[in-house]
Formats: structure tokens, sequence, C-alpha cells
């Protein structure tokens, strides 16, 4: 077991990866009340054409899979894993994004068989067809509650104007259609595949003593055996860097128009320092600009294009990496046209020396405050490990950065074929 | 298990101090009260939105907003939200403790500046806030309460609470009124501003790992007034008697239904019923192993959720559930049978105590938070009880099943609401 102090943000993590591949990290922390264990496996929606566990020939398996098998390891023959949670006083959970699905639990009491119970039932799928069947009618009235979300679906739209062929176009559940053609062999063979320990990290962080934790881990892992994992075998279709489709418009009712204008982030492949580096400015940039404090917010602020509902995301991954911005806004197309030209303008704008030194600070000062929550300590480290980056290294990282770094990426950071609009608006009005 | 508070009335202001080595960061909240009323709460709602947009000494917002990135990315967030009939608007500021920030000295000293400037000291033009800024603020504010009805979730429980509760204060729309946006001046918005700081229950509470003594002397040379002319806001929260079941269907453009149900407790934080209260609601709809979920969800497929929650400073509980829109019936009818189900005391012991720990559970979880702890500490002021976390805890471990069936028995259905799709309800 590996332990390493970080003196930065005064936190000790134990760290071992299992003779099974396993990733276990602990973060003991005994003045809080609550314990929070979260075991994520690299595999999200977006992982749907790959080469299975033992076979040689790639399959592509339906929409909405990984969203389904998360809604279905809770199952088993016998009980709901739930119940399983709630006997032991603890609140588990789960979540699929497009590239990792997790699976968590907080609890006060009962922590080591909490996290046997999380450990055991994760490793221990049961799927039947009739319980695959039952599922459906539970996430098809989950997709129709997001469909009727105008936000979601600015959200999708966007990435569907951006995106030709990368599943980050897909809905994350899939379509109701998708599911219904789901079958219990497809859930087993993903599960095979992509549930493989050496595939899998454990964070847990709270009130435990991190030796006996360990150990108790390790014996766990120890009694159950798992086929030999090479590496997955992934495949994405061939992704252009320029956008889809310059304008998506969508017609929903709303009150006010919604509009975005998405930045598609080009193709990189990127994985560590350089994946860290390129996240951090992404974001920072972003916020020097947009947030409000921001010079453009300002101007957007001035000509009445937004209103507080105004926001800025970003999600840069491995294989794919796209920036949002949007708003509620009475002028949509003045909204896009102004934010695009303001983005293009950061071509040729330097960024100063004193505003890069506060950038710098804000971001280490907001990378604190987050490490307030459990939550956010455990999964931020296990989607960054699957990037080769370690969460704790983080706030040393920002103090080298440079302002030199920092304007070489902004003065090459957008360009106009990679800039996409999303629309929503209401029909009716328009006529 | 216990939150160490030490409380000091000065300067007509009631000050709150829950040190702890929980955080990495120090929070701040200045809490304004006052009753809930139709006349004030436009305004209320307008405030935070103006009062964010800049200070004396930083009347921009982005000079604000520099100023909180050099207190390394400090925080402020400006809100008003509803406890039963009160209505409060909470000043927020988080500061990263300077602890860990090796080579920083006075954050603590300029966040409490800071703070004190943004509560106390707006960006003021002649008698007012600055025009352009009061324009433009009530305009996003009128965008906003327009916008509620694309939220179907939001505004379904504000259509049930608006007819449920009708000619009760606790209608009264916390967002405030866009017919009311344009009944009053800027000038009468500072005003208003003004009067707050003299009539309303000023709380203000500090979080984090900090000297209580050197914190509170900061605060008290600096948060001041000279008096307070009204008395103690008390909650107007008499029940209605002999409650009768109302339904209510409207339609809109979606494609899932959003079935609410509000019923009447009639018990509050106060009361000795309470505790039961708390049990019952975990039982009935608070958590994943509830009677709503198991039966809703999980038995009969016809919900992505369905849960209940209790509202604790007016006596209700409210059903939330999203169900497809030909459904309804079979919804109603086995929400309904929950409800007979716990009545008769149709569950086990084992049931009961796993309640009992998974609400302590997750009172210990808030109490991790920093705004969970200053929120559930407040509530105790808003409620009219002090009670500590393990009296807390062991009122609600001692309930019994008995006292369960008598609370179950106590929660009336007053109105059913249903939020659909147009022509849905027609498939019936």
């Amino acid at each position: 077991m590996n332990k390493q102090y970080f003196d930065t943000i005064d936190e000790t993590l134990y760290e071992e990866k299992l003779d099974n591949g396993l990733q276990v990290c602990l973060l003991p922390k005994p003045e809080l009340a609550k314990t929070y264990g979260v075991f994520m496996t690299n595999y999200g929606s977006i992982d749907q054409s790959f080469v299975p566990i033992g076979q040689t020939e790639a399959i592509t398996v339906p929409d909405g899979i990984a969203h389904f098998l998360e809604h279905k390891l809770f199952e088993k023959e016998d009980r709901d894993v739930f119940t399983d949670f709630t006997k032991q006083a603890a609140s588990p959970n789960a979540f699929t994004s497009f590239t990792e699905t997790a699976y968590l639990f907080s609890a006060t009491s009962n922590i080591e068989k909490n996290v046997l119970t999380l450990v055991d039932f994760v490793q221990d799928p049961y799927f039947s067809e009739q319980s695959v069947e039952k599922e459906k009618g539970i996430i098809a009235q989950e997709i129709n509650m997001y469909d009727d979300q105008p936000d979601w679906r600015l959200f999708m739209g966007t990435n569907k104007a951006l995106f030709h062929n990368h599943p980050v176009n897909i809905d994350i559940a899939g379509t109701v259609d998708s599911i219904y053609t789901i079958t219990k062999d497809d859930l087993y063979t993903c599960y095979h595949t992509f549930y493989h320990p050496e595939n899998m990290i454990l964070f847990v962080t709270g009130n435990f003593d991190a030796q006996e934790m360990m150990n108790l881990i390790k014996e766990n892992q120890q009694k159950k055996s798992f086929d030999k994992l090479d590496d997955i075998k992934r495949q994405f279709p061939e992704e252009p860097d320029t956008v889809k489709e310059k304008n998506l418009m969508i017609n929903m009712p709303v009150s006010i128009p919604k509009c975005a204008v998405g930045i598609k982030e080009p193709n990189k492949q990127l994985e560590g320092e350089e994946y860290l580096k390129r996240d951090l400015f992404v974001d920072m940039v972003l916020d020097h600009f947009f947030s409000t404090g921001g010079e453009f917010y300002q101007k957007l602020y001035d000509e009445d294009l937004i209103d507080n509902s105004f926001f800025f995301e970003s999600n840069l991954q491995t294989s794919f990496g796209y920036v949002s911005i949007g708003s509620n806004t009475n002028n949509p197309e003045a909204f896009s046209s102004r934010v695009q030209e303001l983005l293009l303008s950061t071509k040729d704008h330097e960024i100063s020396e004193a505003d890069f030194e506060r950038m710098k600070k804000k971001k280490m000062g907001q990378l604190l405050r987050a490490m307030n929550s459990l939550e956010f300590i455990a999964n931020q480290f296990a989607t960054l490990s699957f990037k080769k980056v370690n969460l704790f290294d983080i706030v040393p990282f920002i103090q080298k950065l440079t302002v030199q770094d920092v304007n070489v990426f902004l003065n090459s950071w957008i360009e106009e074929e990679r800039l996409a609009t999303c629309t929503i608006q209401n029909q009716t009005v328009d006529k | 298990m216990s939150v160490k508070e030490i409380k000091q009335n000065e300067n007509n202001i009631q000050f709150h101090m829950l040190p702890n080595k929980k955080h990495k960061t120090l929070t701040f909240a200045v809490k304004f009260r006052a009753p809930l009323e139709r006349g004030t709460i436009t305004k209320r709602a307008l405030l935070p939105y103006v009062l964010k947009q800049g200070t004396a000494s930083f009347p921009t917002r982005k000079e604000l907003q520099e100023e909180l990135a050099e207190l390394y990315g400090a925080v402020l967030s400006i809100g008003g939200s509803k406890k039963g009939e009160s209505h409060i608007l909470t000043f927020y500021l988080e500061v990263p403790n300077e602890k860990f920030l090796p080579g920083t000295n006075s954050l603590l000293e300029r966040a409490i500046e800071l703070l004190y400037e943004i509560v106390y000291k707006p960006n003021q033009e002649e008698n007012g806030f600055p025009k352009r800024v009061f324009d433009r603020e009530k305009e996003i504010l009128r965008q906003n309460i327009l916008s509620i009805k694309d939220d179907k979730a939001s505004y379904a429980n504000i259509r049930l609470m608006d007819e449920m509760c009708s000619g009760e204060r606790y209608s009264i729309h916390a967002q405030g009124y866009e017919k009311d946006l344009s009944a009053f001046s800027n000038q009468e918005l500072f005003t208003y501003y003004q009067n707050m700081h003299q009539e309303d229950e000023i709380d203000i509470y500090v979080s984090g790992d900090f000297d209580a003594e050197q914190m509170l002397n900061l605060l008290t040379s600096r948060f001041k007034r000279s008096s307070k002319k009204k008395e103690a806001p008390v909650n107007d929260d008499v029940p209605a008697q002999s409650v009768t079941s109302k339904e209510l269907i409207e339609e809109d453009q979606m494609q899932q239904a959003k079935l609410n149900i509000g019923y009447r407790t009639n018990i509050l934080f106060r009361d000795e019923k309470y505790p039961a209260l708390q049990v019952f609601n975990g039982m009935f709809g608070g958590f994943p192993s509830s009677k709503l979920f198991i039966n809703v969800r999980e038995k009969n497929s016809l919900a992505y959720y369905a849960v209940s929650r209790m509202e604790s400073h007016k006596g209700l509980l409210f059903v939330m559930s999203g169900i497809a829109p030909e459904d309804y019936n079979k919804a109603l009818t086995i929400i309904r049978e929950q409800l007979e189900a716990m009545k008769n005391g149709e569950f086990t012991e084992e049931e009961l105590e796993e309640t009992k720990l998974l609400i302590i559970n997750q009172l210990k979880e808030t109490l991790d938070h920093t705004q969970g702890m200053i929120e559930f500490m407040y509530q105790q002021v808003v409620g009219h009880k002090e009670i500590t976390v393990d009296e807390l805890f062991h009122g609600i471990q001692q309930v019994t099943r008995e006292q369960v069936i008598e609370v179950a028995n106590q929660v009336k259905e007053n109105m059913v609401y249903l939020l659909t799709s147009e022509g849905g309800e027609a498939d019936e």
C-alpha cells in the first residue's frame, strides 16, 4: 500500500493496484461523520463499438446500453440491492456519463459492510429476460422526462450540431426505440468486457482506518476470479474536426428562446499533463471571459442578449471535447453571432500577467472549496485517473502555468469551422 | 455527535459561531427574515439580483468579481427562500481558509470587509440603485418568472401550492410576480432595502476552522444597527380546519405528466409529534426504500420518480411523481393505497428501525456540509425550538410504531394536481 501526503491540501492518500488489476484508493478524513465510496468503470454511453472480452471481432450494441446496465445491476435474483444498503443505513446511487459508469454510497455507520456491499453487488451481475423487460418502462419514463426539459434538449442539440459521427451526439439513456431492442445477452457482453477490475477504480473517503479497509478489500478480491483482460479495443467512427451543422433549430414550447454556441475541440487524444493543461486552459479562459466579472459577459449583458440563466461549460475527454455557452435570450440570432464574434476575437487577445495571476488564484481557491466535498474528491480522482492525471497534483501544476503558455493556447483556440449554434424556440411564437 | 454553537446577541443582531475542523473554507451567512407578504415579495425577490451587481467600493460587477477572485475565488451568492410563512434573504460568502494558502495574510479581514460592503454599502446613485442596473435586473427577473413554466416539475409544485393554499400567506411566490415589477420605482426599492435593515430579524452565521472569540470581535465591530423597530414576526400558521380534497387537472405541451398531491399534517417543527412525522415521511416516500418508490416505480413501473417531502414550518406534506399521462388513475390509486397502508400500520418493525437509521444518517451527512450545518441550525430559529443534535437523534430513535400510525391518520389529503399532456387525460 502506497502512502502519499499532499501538503498543499493537508490530505493523505493510500493507494494500491491489486493483483486482479483493480486500483484501490483510500482517503481517510476522521473529522467527518460521513464516508463516501465510489466504484467506477471506465465505460460510458460512447463505448458502443468494441471487441468483447475473449473475442476477436468488434460488435456494436444498442444506444443507451451502459445506462440500462447501470439500472439493472441493482437488481438481483432474490432482491434489490437498494434494500441491502438501506438495512445498513446507507444511501446508494449510481450515474452514467458519456465516459464512465459509477456506483456509490454514503453512510455514517456500518462502513466496512457497506463497502463490501458496493463491491459485491457490482461484481455479481444477475440479468434475466423478465427483469430486462420490466426495466424498459421505467427507463422510457426517464427518457420522456428528459425530453420535456428544454435545458437538456439544448445540451444534446448542441452536441448533435457539433458531432457528425461520434456517439457523444446520442443521448446517454438512448431512445425509447433503442432501449426496447436491448437483451440480457447484450448486457452480459458489455458487463464482462467493461466491468473487469483492470478497467475499474474503487475510491473510499471519510471516517475509517486505511490499513483495515485495504485488508478487507484485498481479502474480498482474492476470493473472486476473473478472465484475463488484454487492452479493451474500443472503436470510434471517423470524426472530422469541423462541425456537422452550423445552425440546429429545435421546436418545443418555451416561454423564452434558448440558445447555445458550441465549440468543438480538435480531437487530439490527450492524456496526462497534456490533457490537464488543455483542460485547465479551456476552463480558466472561459471563466476569465464569460464569468459574471468577465469582459465578454459584460458585453452580452449590456447588449441585453442574456439573463441569469447564462452558462458556460466544458467537457474535455480523450476521444472528444466540447464547450457550450448558452442562455435564455429573446434574440437568439444576435446572441449566437455576438458570442461567435467574441470567441473569434480571442485570436488577437493577450491576457496580461496580472490577470493571469488572478485567474490562477481563483482556480486554486475553487479547487480547495470543491475539496470540502467527499463526492467531488472521489468522483474527480476516479475519472481523472482514467486520463492518467492525479487530482492532488493539480494545485501545484496550476502554480507552474505561465502567461506565455496561456496566450499561445488562446490565440489558436477558436476556429470558425469548429463553432455551431443550437436554438430552442416555440414554433407557434414564430408564426 | 454534537455541533458547537456559540451565540451572542449584540448590536440588535444575533451572531452564531459554528467552529469546526471539517472544511477547507470559511462560510459566512447573513440572513434577513420577514413575514411573507404580497406587497413586499417582488422587491425582496429583486434585491439579490441588484445587490450582486456592485458595492460602493466595487461599483461594477467586474470590480466586485475581481475582488472575489483576489480572495482566491471566494464565492458570493445572494438568494431568497420561503420557510413556512416567512421569507428569508440570505447572503452567503465562502472563502478558502488561509491556513491552506501559505504566504497569504489578512484574507479573513478582507473577506469580512467585503461581506460588510455587500450587505451595508450597495452602489447607490442619488436615492436609488444605479438606474441601468435597476432596469436591467428587473427585466432579468421578469424573464426568470416567465420561464418557471418551462421547468414542468417546479411549475407543477407552484400550481399545487397556489390552489391548495389559496388565500394563505404560504401560497405567495418567493420568486415574485411579473405584474408587481412595474408597481414600484427604483427609489422605493432602495427605501425598502433600508427598511429591511431596520425591521427584519438578522442572524449571522460563520462555519469553519476559526477562533470564535476573534471572529466575534471582527464581526461585531462591523455588523451593527441602532435599533430594531418591529417585533419578531410570529408565524401565521394556524391550520385550516376540516380538510376536504380537491382535484385539478391542467394541460400543457409535454410528454411526461406530473402528478402532485398536497396533504395537511398540521405538525410543525416545534411539535412533539414532529419526530414521528419525520419517520412517517421516511417510510412513506422519503427514501428509495419507501412505499412510494417501491410500489409506484419498482412494482408497477409507473413512474421514474415518486417521492414525498415535508414542509416543517407550515405543516404540509407533498407527494411528487412523474408518470405517463395514461397512468393517472392507476398511479393515484396506488399512491392513496400507500397512505392507507401507513394508516393501518402495514409496515414491519424492521422497516421502522431502518428508516430511523436512514434519517439519522441523512442528518449527520447534512452536518458535514458547511451550508447544511448553517441551515440546520437556522431551522431552529425559524421553528422557535432549540434542540441539540443528540436530543434530536434520541427523539427519532424513541418513535414508536403507534406514534407513526397516529401521525399517518393525521395526514389529510387536500389537493390532487395533475399537469398532463394535451389530450392526455382523455385516454382514461
